[in-house]
């Protein structure tokens, strides 16, 4: 029962390598920050299997971590290019 | 082979598929908001599938508790982080004046 598990783990590994293919062609940096985001859900499931498939219970808080850190990367890719029309001068 | 086992592995199946879906979309689709749909919706899905095939499994409700927080925070986050990726696309399009990029 486990194997299923540890198989669909290394399913969702690959879906991230393949996945990598976006960080690579870019063309801009949001599009490789949205596939960043693809690594956050895809990595937190990939984690669940696995503290499923090796009964390690604490594996699970390492998700719940990677979970709440998806959104923190996000918020500093977006506040590190401040081009917000609200905070212009100009306007 | 109780149901449990049954029901558990079809879920995670389903699960499965739909993050095969949000990673075709990632690479298939053409822009940055239809590649954001793709991810914050599919994947979103194929978590909750994981997460409901695991909770089929699971015996303690301590450990149910934190898969149900966990996909919560994942919905949670997933949303924002999509509503703010779109949100800066949107005004940096405004900014140099593409209106290609303002899905308009």
């Amino acid at each position: 029962m486990s194997t299923f598990y540890l198989g669909m783990a290394v399913f969702l590994l690959l879906n991230i390598l393949i996945g990598l293919y976006r960080v690579y062609a870019g063309p801009r940096p949001r599009d490789r920050m949205v596939a960043a985001q693809l690594f956050g859900t895809t990595g937190v499931a990939t984690l669940l299997l696995l503290a499923r498939a090796l009964d390690a219970v604490y594996i699970k808080n390492a998700a719940l971590v990677f979970v709440l850190l998806m959104v923190m990367a996000v918020l500093a890719f977006v506040r590190n290019m401040p081009v917000s029309i609200d905070r212009d001068p100009d306007k | 082979m109780s149901i449990l086992h049954a029901l558990s592995i079809l879920l995670c199946l389903a699960g499965g598929v739909f993050f095969l879906g949000g990673t075709l979309g990632l690479l298939r689709f053409p822009d940055t908001y239809s590649r954001l749909h793709a991810l914050t919706k599919a994947d979103n899905l194929g978590l909750g599938f994981v997460v409901l095939g695991l909770m089929a499994r699971t015996e303690n409700i301590s450990e149910l508790i934190i898969l149900v927080l966990i996909w919560f925070l994942a919905l949670v986050g997933s949303s924002s982080a999509c509503y703010l990726i779109a949100n800066h696309i949107r005004n940096e399009a405004l900014h140099k004046g593409e209106t290609d990029d303002l899905g308009l």
